[in-house]
């Protein structure tokens, strides 16, 4: 049996028993979570996000949304009714970071898309009190105002790639997203397309009401219009996501 | 370099000491007026005036890096550079390094927060640095472990005394976290945006370890380093329990590591990570504990200081506020209890009844120890210290309970159901209720910033005063020599 004296006097020996210490706990918890094949659920429908709808996110995770909305609807029926479905493990495994945030001192945005008309977004954006007298929002004019940039949009979509989203560069890759997505959704997932994607996007839904201009509000708005709504909740029943859990 | 002979006189390196301890209180100024601000906007919304850099979103990061990271950060180093040199009997094996460390480490603070108002951040709690800045950051903290590792080897006692073990665990824990956490991929080479490595729950599950362990180690453990050497010095008495010490340093930095997932509770992250977090937390009270009843009972037979020594006060009521909010944590832990506190203000008192409470005042009590002697003099004013102490609790107790009322407040409207079985209220009808509260805890924050601006003016007339004396000293130096000369 080792004395403790022969720790607190030897600074090596310390240094290696406390990293240990400290080692352990997040060895158990974080590596399986990798490995154990349950941890996402096996759903349809969740894609990556579309060039417009990344420099949407991209415009939220900047302007700090997070730190006031959450983006995970806890199994509650509360929730349940203010929100809708619970959120899934899979419905956020292309977010590189997470947005599950940690306080609401706004409602949580995880299905906020399709709630409200992308005129009551801007509205709201531009002036939250203008619709919703309580709010304590932040006005934010100036995404209206700012040109949306996306010069860099390949880059972005290059360096997720690396962290395994499944954007596409080469025929082989664009075929495996088409046998995975679908043709229409694998070639919004085209890195070589990502420019016209965004311009055409943004042309098609117009989402800032002005199309003469591409805005930051645009892309924005397309963020927060395609939240929670990739998965059909009526495929499946309760019992199945439960076996995930 | 641990081999190289200082060639510089004193016996210890106080010039860093008081370079960090003073950039400390600027930053504790900053970082705390700011969170005075971002809650006032939350009060009165208007506050955010439409200017992108002051809003509430990209503002809150600044005030919460200010106060962990300038703060606290500036704080420690400050205090673990003291202790390991005067309880090693030895002097920091490198000036430049120390210095580096300490330009490093505030220049990597500012940009980090210029870069968060102009829209720059990761997006991820605590950890909001872009990549270059995380780069810098672990070059210091490399310093940082190198020059720490360099003293306690050059120590002159074959004992390494317990307040090193917790400022070394704190080293390491945050070497680990900072880097597995921030594992990113940029855009580009000149770019300052990047893309964390993880997704989703894996993410989730490495922001949140990092995230409580942040707590654990940079605002606990190593805070206990500072409790184990400035509460016995004060008290002029031994450590209560050496026994104890031993025991709740081992349990404490093997616990914390497994209870992060307590802020994942009921999201899609699988059950078992949760009840694991949710298990440890409840166990975590022990070692907490542990460390509280050590600090507290060292004072036993010396329980008169508190009614003549304000610094102690300071140092005694930090361990009270520590054992209420690693009481209340675990609670908070527990899945039900989450169930409503987690996502309210609940939570936002509770870190602040551990910040304010704990981690400020046990600094602020170190703080009027130290610096006098850093300065060797004596401290400018006792009665502003006790003017400090009462504003400083005055104003955590208003704060925190504020966040109760709005917090729990908040939960229970959330959840209630009327006859009918529908939702009684809507979001935004929480939100209305919550503005007293709020009101209450700017209010309550408002009152803690005043303590700490009479705590710099006492520091800066201290400080001042030591110039005058050493002033005074080389005078009469001077004339005696005059006089001996004719």
């Amino acid at each position: 049996m080792i004395k403790h004296e022969s720790i607190e006097t030897n600074v090596g020996l310390l240094i290696i028993l406390s990293l240990v210490a400290m080692g352990i706990g997040g060895l158990v918890e974080i590596v399986p979570l990798f490995y154990i094949n349950d941890t996402i659920e096996k759903v349809e429908g969740v894609r990556p996000y579309t060039p417009l709808e990344l420099r949407g996110r991209d415009i939220y995770i900047r302007e700090g949304c997070y730190t006031c909305h959450s983006q995970m609807v806890r199994p509650f029926r509360d929730e349940d009714l203010r929100y809708g479905h619970y959120s899934l493990a899979a419905e956020s495994q292309y977010d590189h970071p997470f947005q599950w945030g940690s306080k609401r001192t706004g409602p949580d945005l995880a299905r906020v898309g399709k709630k409200y008309s992308n005129e009551w977004h801007v509205q709201h954006l531009i002036a939250p009190r203008s619709v919703v007298p309580e709010s304590i929002m932040p006005n934010y004019p100036w995404l209206l105002e700012n040109e949306l940039h996306y010069a860099d949009i390949t880059e972005r979509m290059r360096a997720l790639k690396k962290t395994g989203v499944p954007y596409a560069e080469s025929p082989a890759e664009h075929a495996a997203n088409v046998e995975k997505f679908g043709e229409a959704v694998a070639n919004q997932l085209n890195i070589n397309d990502a420019e016209k994607n965004l311009l055409r996007a943004a042309e098609a839904d117009n989402f800032d009401g002005n199309p003469a201009r591409l805005s930051e509000m645009d892309a924005m708005v397309a963020y927060l219009q395609m939240l929670g709504t990739l998965v059909d909740f009526n495929q499946y029943d309760e019992g199945y996501f439960a076996e995930f859990r | 370099m641990a081999g190289s002979t200082p060639v510089v006189s004193q016996q210890y390196n106080y010039a860093v000491i008081r370079k960090f301890a003073i950039m400390a209180l600027l930053w504790g100024l900053f970082g705390m007026s700011v969170g005075v601000y971002i809650a006032s906007e939350l009060a009165w919304p208007w506050l955010n005036f439409d200017i992108p850099y002051i809003t509430f979103g990209r503002f809150r990061p600044v005030h919460t890096t200010s106060v962990i990271f300038g703060f606290g950060g500036n704080a420690l180093f400050a205090t673990s550079y003291y202790v390991v040199q005067r309880t090693c009997q030895a002097r920091l094996p490198s000036d430049f390094l120390a210095s580096f460390t300490f330009y490093g480490w505030n220049a990597g603070l500012l940009l980090g927060v210029i870069s968060y108002m102009s829209g720059i951040t990761q997006g991820r709690e605590y950890a909001e640095f872009e990549w270059p800045i995380d780069i810098a950051i672990t070059v210091v903290w490399v310093a940082y472990f190198w020059l720490y590792l360099g003293t306690l080897r050059r120590r002159s006692q074959p004992h390494i005394y317990v307040a090193n073990w917790f400022f070394m665990a704190f080293i390491l824990a945050t070497a680990l976290l900072h880097i597995f956490n921030n594992l990113a991929v940029p855009t580009g080479l000149f770019s300052m945006k990047s893309y964390s490595l993880f997704s989703g729950v894996q993410d989730a599950m490495t922001q949140w370890w990092y995230g409580h362990n942040a707590v654990g180690f940079f605002l606990t453990a190593a805070f206990l380093g500072m409790m184990y050497y400035f509460v016995p010095k004060q008290a002029g008495r031994p450590v209560y329990s050496y026994r104890l010490s031993i025991i709740h340093f081992w349990a404490l930095i093997f616990l914390y590591m497994w209870v992060g997932t307590h802020h994942l509770h009921w999201t899609a992250i699988p059950d078992w990570t949760s009840t694991l977090a949710a298990t440890f937390s409840i166990l975590l009270l022990m070692p907490s504990w542990g460390g509280m009843i050590n600090g507290i009972m060292t004072l036993s037979g010396a329980w008169d200081k508190l009614r003549s020594d304000p610094i102690m006060l300071f140092l005694i009521t930090s361990l009270s506020f520590y054992g209420m909010s690693t009481f209340e944590g675990p609670l908070m832990a527990l899945k039900s209890v989450n169930a409503l506190s987690h996502y309210t203000d609940w939570t936002i008192g509770h870190v602040h009844s551990g910040a304010l409470g704990w981690v400020a005042m046990v600094s602020f009590g170190s703080f009027y120890h130290m610096i006098p002697r850093l300065y060797d003099t004596k401290l400018y004013s006792q009665k502003l210290v006790y003017a400090h102490f009462f504003l400083a609790v005055i104003g955590i107790l208003l704060y925190i309970i504020a966040m109760w009322v709005s917090g729990i407040g908040q939960g229970i409207m959330l959840r209630a159901f009327d006859d009918f079985g529908n939702l009684q209220y809507t979001f935004v009808e929480s939100v209305a209720f919550m503005h007293w509260p709020l009101v209450f805890r700017a209010l309550g924050g408002a009152l803690f910033v005043t303590g700490v601006v009479i705590m710099a003016v006492n520091i800066f007339m201290t400080i001042a005063q030591a110039k005058r004396e050493a002033a005074a000293i080389e005078a009469k130096i001077a004339a005696k020599m005059a006089g001996a000369a004719a």
